[in-house]
């Protein structure tokens, strides 16, 4: 069975272990053949940054990683519009092409999808 | 209805391990199906079976011990996750060349799939975390 899966990633990258666990969560998701959908909100959005440098802080870089997730058929990542106009983030910015979602669309996204893992 | 319930914290700082049990509870005592409980992040350290919590304290892990046997409730803990946080059972330490295991009763190790498998069978992912 297919089910519509939305990944919502509401937290900055390297504070806290979710943005990683939910990468993991991704790929496992796709290797069970699901419709996958990624959602950036709140801090979320910090995660595709682009240019992301970890060294001071000696935790891997792991955003290589969205622009790996096309190959496994995972291409539909979403943002909040609201959530990068308040932290001064453009479409340029990011490290993959997304699509800007106002927050009022983001509940009719979530609506649509049978299951939403959070991280 | 069928549910998977997915736990994210460890047990005792946070109320969701308790939170997350309570519902498991009710959910079986109405008739529902629970098909999984998932430990995730830091909720692998509810299945550490050396957990001594003081007498007038509840004690969690063996709460969970308890009702996966009296309900044959399927108890995974994420396998990536429990790596990291030293939660072992007695293969993973062999395999890893450590020199204990401590994974509570009626816990079971296994990776993310059982999450994904999970969801795809239930109606309903239900998940406690911060």
């Amino acid at each position: 069975m297919i089910k519509k899966c939305l990944y919502v990633n509401r937290r900055a990258p390297y504070g806290t272990s979710y943005a990683l666990e939910a990468i993991d969560a991704v790929l496992i998701g796709a290797a069970f053949d699901q419709d996958i959908s990624l959602l950036f909100i709140d801090d979320g959005v910090f995660q595709l940054k682009r240019d992301q440098d970890t060294t001071d802080v000696e935790i891997k870089n792991f955003s290589p990683a969205y622009r790996a997730f096309d190959m496994y058929d995972v291409e539909k990542l979403y943002v909040s519009e609201e959530a990068m106009a308040a932290r001064g983030l453009k479409k340029r910015d990011l490290v993959v092409d997304v699509e800007v979602l106002s927050d009022s669309t983001i509940r009719d996204l979530m609506d649509e999808h049978d299951v939403i893992f959070t991280f | 209805m069928k549910f998977v319930i997915q736990v994210n914290e460890g047990p005792y700082q946070h109320q969701t391990t308790d939170s997350a049990y309570q519902f498991t509870r009710a959910a079986l005592a109405k008739g529902h199906e629970v098909l999984r409980v998932f430990f995730y992040h830091d909720g692998v350290n509810n299945g550490t079976r050396l957990t001594s919590p003081p007498q007038d304290d509840r004690d969690v892990v063996s709460r969970w011990s308890a009702m996966a046997a009296e309900h044959d409730l399927d108890l995974v803990i994420c396998v990536a996750a429990a790596h990291r946080r030293g939660i072992l059972d007695e293969s993973e330490m062999k395999r890893l060349d450590k020199d204990a295991h401590n994974l509570a009763p009626g816990f079971r190790i296994s990776g993310l799939g059982q999450l994904i498998e999970g969801v795809v069978l239930a109606d309903r992912l239900v998940v406690f975390g911060d």
